[in-house]
């Protein structure tokens, strides 16, 4: 069994509480961090993510709730008492200090002798690729260079959980991606439980073991990706996660784990592992990719195209309903590259059972 | 070509040099000069080499027109240089709050609360220094408040004593300190502190190892800004200090007033520049400089 490395328990957090503006930051959030994991807080800027992990740090303090970290109530501790972390958006690095010295802050306050803080910095150098970096100041350095020293200083006194806010933001797009799986192997070497925030949905998708989606001061989904973006249970998260089409329906049959759903004028056989009841308003899920578009037209959902647009690896197109809704569909380019159907063709929609997620409301 | 561009920024330079030349590089000059000349009894000098003005910082003549160790001005010296040390370390300490206060205000009231601080500045020191004599003085608004509760039976001696002139050199030199503090703090990145504090530093040692070293040159040019015209004050020796607690400023003006000694005053204003340059010199060695990380 996996220990919990964060125990966040009802926690609530209200800024300006008592005054004539209070605002709910985080409101009645619960989580279960595992130890030696990648998890990741997702979600729109205001969301309550970066609140979250200053609850963790020790910056801000609840107004409701416990944070644990392994078993230990911390949430009355100082930052400085708690072992953990924090890696910041930007990366803040003590200006008037070397690298080495920057690297070594940690270990010194924690009374390390010497030769373990020369040792250990070095190590850490020599893991963010940095070895020969040591003496130069951080306003010597680049952007990229700059955040794996603020992740070596971050990792040199071995936290329990280390906190990463929104760290790669700064970064330039391809310094980005190449950021992505450097951090995703440092995790797996150092063994450091990561809880990393981000408002970027492909780096959460890319790099996590679970996401939490945030959205209004709660935790909307907990997840691995697959489950995020392949079972969202709310429209929230199907529209955060990827793009989505959205179809309101109502529940017409129940068979064991299949329902059929009355939309758009037609009826779908689609699975789900969700109590429903018949005559029940439910939304459909509808990710462009999973819709098959055929030149015949039969009995189903039949559409127009309206537009198209060329992606290289795919076509996005707009289709426009017997029904009345558009919906985006994409569809694999095929050898030769070109697209399949051209505006005004009409078409109808294949939609396999599985293809669709249910979700109410 | 390279030719009209080095005239036209000498040229754009020249104001600058014709005032600093005029009025600061000859001037002194004529200092340097009147100190090696003899003191005419009247008044001014007399056209002839002496050493005498240097001799009279450390010796006095006596009758038979020996020189004689002494001590007077070495005394003033001394407690020039203390009282203004202590100055500046008196202002660093009540403006170090201050400064931190005003910088973690929001923007809005940043601007206001530095505008109150330069409000002193709005009347001549003069009159401000008089005011000090008013609540000093034997009868005045301190001995009689404590009069008038009965703390005391006769008053306290304030007025005339070197805590009179501390008080009076730290009220006149306070802003000077705030304002540089201020500025270095206000650049202050409160993540850098966070950060340091997340890194196991308590509050002592975020504000030794992080914030303090951040605020240095702010700290240094406010020292300077404190230290060098303490050093030289007249008025408020003069005025708080009364006769027998000379400073500097004081002992030099009477030079060329009453004492009619103008090649010594000049060799003593020499003197006062040489300590002001060595506190200069002091400040460009200093790691914040070598940084560059001058305000």
């Amino acid at each position: 069994m996996t220990d919990t490395a964060v125990d966040i328990r009802s926690v609530r957090k209200v800024f300006n509480a008592g005054s004539a503006h209070p605002v709910t930051a985080l409101d009645g959030v619960s989580l279960n961090i595992l130890d030696n994991e990648f998890f990741t807080l997702l979600g729109p800027s205001g969301c309550g993510k970066t609140t979250l992990l200053r609850l963790i740090a020790g910056f801000e303090q609840a107004s409701e709730g416990e944070i644990l970290l392994f078993g230990q109530r911390i949430e009355r501790l100082s930052p400085h008492e708690r072992p953990v972390n924090t890696v910041f958006q930007q990366y803040a690095l003590f200006p008037h200090m070397t690298v080495f010295d920057n690297v070594a802050f940690g270990l010194e306050m924690l009374g390390k002798s010497k030769s373990e803080i020369s040792s250990r910095v070095g190590q850490m150098l020599e893991l963010v690729k940095m070895p020969e970096f040591a003496s130069r100041k951080p306003a010597q350095l680049s952007g990229g260079q700059q955040q794996r020293i603020a992740l070596a200083r971050a990792l040199a006194p071995h936290p329990k959980v280390l906190l990463l806010d929104e760290p790669l933001s700064a970064l330039d797009l391809k310094l980005r991606h190449a950021m992505r799986s450097e951090l995703k192997t440092l995790q797996r070497e150092t063994g450091v439980t990561f809880i990393f925030v981000t408002h970027d949905q492909e780096e959460a998708l890319t790099m996590s073991d679970r996401i939490a989606v945030m959205s209004n001061g709660l935790v909307q989904q907990v997840g691995s990706p697959t489950e995020i973006y392949e079972l969202p249970v709310n429209r929230f998260v199907a529209d955060f996660i990827g793009r989505s089409n959205f179809l309101e329906g109502q529940i017409a049959g129940m068979s064991g784990s299949k329902v059929e759903v009355e939309v758009a004028g037609s009826r779908l056989e689609l699975e789900t592992s969700d109590r429903h009841s018949v005559g029940e308003r439910v939304t459909l899920v509808l990710r462009p990719e999973k819709i098959a578009l055929k030149a015949q037209l039969n009995g189903g959902i039949n559409g127009k195209i309206l537009d198209t647009m060329y992606l290289g690896t795919d076509t996005s197109y707009t289709v426009k309903l017997e029904a009345g809704p558009e919906l985006e569909v994409r569809d694999q380019n095929g050898l030769m590259g070109s697209a399949r159907f051209k505006v005004g063709d009409a078409v109808s929609l294949d939609i396999a059972p599985n293809a669709a997620r249910v979700i109410q409301g | 070509m390279m030719r009209s561009a080095t005239i036209k920024r000498w040229l754009g330079l020249s104001p600058a040099l014709l005032v600093i030349g005029l009025f600061m590089v000859v001037p002194i000059l004529i200092v340097i000069v009147y100190s090696f000349l003899a003191k005419d009894p009247y008044g001014g000098v007399e056209p002839q080499f002496s050493t005498e003005a240097y001799k009279q910082l450390l010796f006095e003549r006596d009758f038979d027109d020996t020189l004689l160790f002494s001590t007077v001005n070495l005394k003033i010296f001394w407690r020039s240089v203390w009282l203004a040390l202590l100055s500046t370390l008196l202002s660093l300490v009540a403006a170090l709050p201050v400064a931190y206060y005003i910088a973690r205000q929001p923007e809005s009231r940043k601007n206001t609360l530095v505008l109150l601080v330069t409000i002193p500045f709005w009347t001549n020191l003069l009159i401000r220094t008089y005011c000090w004599i008013l609540i000093l003085r034997d009868t005045g608004l301190i001995n009689g408040l404590l009069q008038r509760i009965h703390l005391i039976d006769s008053p306290i001696t304030l007025l005339y004593t070197n805590g009179a002139v501390l008080l009076g050199l730290v009220y006149s030199y306070l802003p000077f300190m705030v304002l540089p503090l201020y500025a270095s703090m206000e650049k202050l990145d409160m993540k850098l502190l966070e950060a340091a504090h997340d890194l196991y530093a308590n509050r002592w040692r975020v504000f030794r190892r992080v914030s303090l070293p951040l605020a240095l040159p702010g700290i240094i040019a406010g020292c300077i800004l404190v230290f060098i015209p303490a050093l030289g004050a007249f008025i408020t020796p003069q005025l708080l200090g009364g006769g027998k607690n000379l400073m500097l400023g004081s002992l030099i003006q009477m030079q060329f007033g009453a004492s009619r000694n103008w090649p010594f005053g000049a060799a003593m204003s020499l003197v006062l520049l040489s300590f002001v340059l060595i506190a200069l010199l002091i400040y460009a060695r200093s790691p914040a400089q070598r940084d560059g990380n001058l305000i």
